[in-house]
């Protein structure tokens, strides 16, 4: 499997706060790869610093065989997507679904934007009526479906999925699951998914990482969960956590 | 068993630009000294319901019930006064997120005491020494140094310790739980829910526990309201979830991913006009 993704003992210090320890991980291409871990694990922080979005202090991060400056280019964005937690805060309060779909197209140079975003539109399940809606008119899970349709109009190859479902209901929850899985399959995408939720990632992922306090604890296949096959004690805690409440 | 709280027909309406929103459509229940857990999904009406009973409905809404009475004494007609008396003294209500409901600028010591010195008579040096006791029986390993810190000093676990512990030191007999652990981490989580659990248990208290995650919720209470637009779909005892028989239910159940079973697609919720009428 050709590497799409690959950090090498990547380091970030907020200040004095050292949010990542040399973390590493190699994602195939296609490939589906998780990261678990509690609040303050750094999860989030290794996505974000993979998008550009937090300041690097050592350590590599290649996409598709090809090292990362400091600085991104556009190829690099068109290239990455990222879809992020709240529904709520992630798209534009005053701008219309439409106004969401043309900025990327634009920043990216996109002629034919008409046909591109009733295309989107279409694959995320939304159709051309909430094309003039604002997000205040939609509920979450029709935000998140904007969100990524805002991620794949630019037909990225690898999308950044920081908790895409963690603000919905159960049943929402599940549609958004499959739709992702739908999306990956019929582009061939490769995806980093952040969740809290072992039963998510066990459901979305190939591997997983296990991650505390900046640091990788564990990596395994997702079917090593399943099979109560993981050699770390944190790794153990949070699967019992995720089993739900036991009167002792 | 004579029942602790009894609900008869309970309605919430909200009048709204575009006419009156039904947040709780005629909502039954009683409640012994058990634990009780709503479920539903976001506008279920389940959090409208919590805090009907509280008393903590909007002044906007407008709250009816057949019966909404509490140890005999009828919520509807009680006076404001009275109402307000039994507030956090006799019923007491954690919320989601201790971030937004832990006062900012007083120390976590001292708005427990305040809670206390407001429900009884008691002097300051007591009442301190009562919160340090509190403090420690929700598992605080240094209360005498949580007694000094202010909300934004503790991370989130902790702070909804301090949010139990303030709503447990006047000793209620009933506690309205609003989603109280859905902010923290999955194994914050557990630990809160064991002192949750060995509290409720020792001073036999009644607890509504309302939560989206029915899982959760059926692995820590006895009873569980099923609520969908605003009525009960279902109720039943929490040991037979697996035998729920409406289709709100059931769909809830099976749309979780789960760690050992591999579904592709999951299944989704079929949602049928009916289930609202």
């Amino acid at each position: 499997m050709t590497s799409m993704l690959r950090v090498d003992q990547l380091n970030v210090v907020f200040d004095r706060f050292q949010a990542l320890r040399g973390v590493s991980l190699d994602v195939g291409q296609g490939e589906s790869f998780g990261l678990v871990g509690e609040s303050g694990s750094g999860k989030s922080t290794l996505l974000r610093a993979i998008a550009g979005l937090v300041p690097v202090a050592s350590g590599t991060i290649a996409v598709g065989g090809q090292k990362l400056g400091k600085k991104r280019d556009k190829a690099f964005y068109r290239k990455v997507q990222m879809v992020f937690q709240d529904p709520y805060g992630s798209l534009h309060p005053r701008q219309t679904v439409d106004r969401l779909l043309q900025e990327p197209l634009a920043i990216h140079g996109f002629s034919d934007g008409e046909q591109r975003i009733r295309r989107a539109l279409d694959e995320v399940g939304l159709g051309s009526g909430f094309r003039f809606r604002y997000s205040h008119q939609l509920s979450g899970g029709q935000r998140q479906r904007v969100a990524i349709a805002r991620a794949l109009i630019v037909e990225p190859s690898i999308l950044l999925l920081d908790e895409p479902t963690s603000a919905l209901d159960a049943s929402v929850q599940a549609e958004v699951l499959n739709l992702l899985e739908q999306v990956r399959r019929d582009r061939e995408l490769t995806f980093l998914m952040v969740s809290h939720d072992l039963a998510v990632i066990a459901h979305m992922c190939e591997r997983l990482m296990v991650m505390q306090n900046g640091e990788a604890v564990e990596s395994l296949a997702a079917t090593s969960l399943a099979t109560r096959d993981v050699s770390q004690h944190y790794t153990r805690r949070l699967l019992k956590a995720s089993e739900g409440f036991v009167r002792t | 068993m004579s029942a602790l709280l009894e609900v008869e027909d309970l309605r919430v309406t909200f009048p709204t630009r575009t006419g009156v929103v039904e947040a709780v459509r005629g909502v039954s229940f009683s409640l012994g000294r058990e634990r009780l857990g709503i479920v539903g999904e976001s506008g279920s009406g389940k959090s409208q319901t919590g805090r009907a009973i509280m008393g903590l409905t909007p002044p906007q809404a407008r709250v009816s019930a057949a019966k909404l009475s509490f140890d005999g004494l009828d919520l509807m007609s009680l006076p404001g006064e009275q109402r307000r008396a039994l507030r956090g003294n006799r019923i007491a209500m954690i919320l989601q997120d201790p971030k937004y409901s832990l006062d900012p600028v007083m120390t976590i010591g001292r708005q427990i005491m305040e809670t206390l010195r407001t429900h009884e008579k008691v002097g300051k040096t007591e009442a301190r020494e009562r919160t340090l006791q509190m403090l420690e029986a929700v598992q605080i390993r240094d209360p005498k140094r949580v007694f000094d810190l202010h909300p934004h000093e503790v991370s989130g676990g902790m702070g909804q310790r301090a949010m139990i512990a303030m709503m447990l030191i006047a000793e209620p007999e009933l506690m309205i739980a609003d989603e109280p652990t859905s902010a923290l981490d999955v194994t914050v989580q557990l630990d809160v829910l064991n002192i949750l659990d060995r509290l409720v248990a020792d001073r036999g208290m009644g607890l509504i526990f309302i939560s989206h995650d029915l899982r959760l919720v059926s692995s820590f209470c006895d009873r569980v309201i099923v609520m969908y637009a605003g009525k009960v779909v279902e109720e039943l005892k929490a040991s037979d979830l697996g035998r729920a028989e409406h289709p709100y239910t059931r769909g809830l159940l099976d749309c979780m991913p789960r760690i050992d079973a591999d579904r592709h697609p999951l299944p989704v919720l079929d949602r049928k006009p009916e289930w609202a009428a």
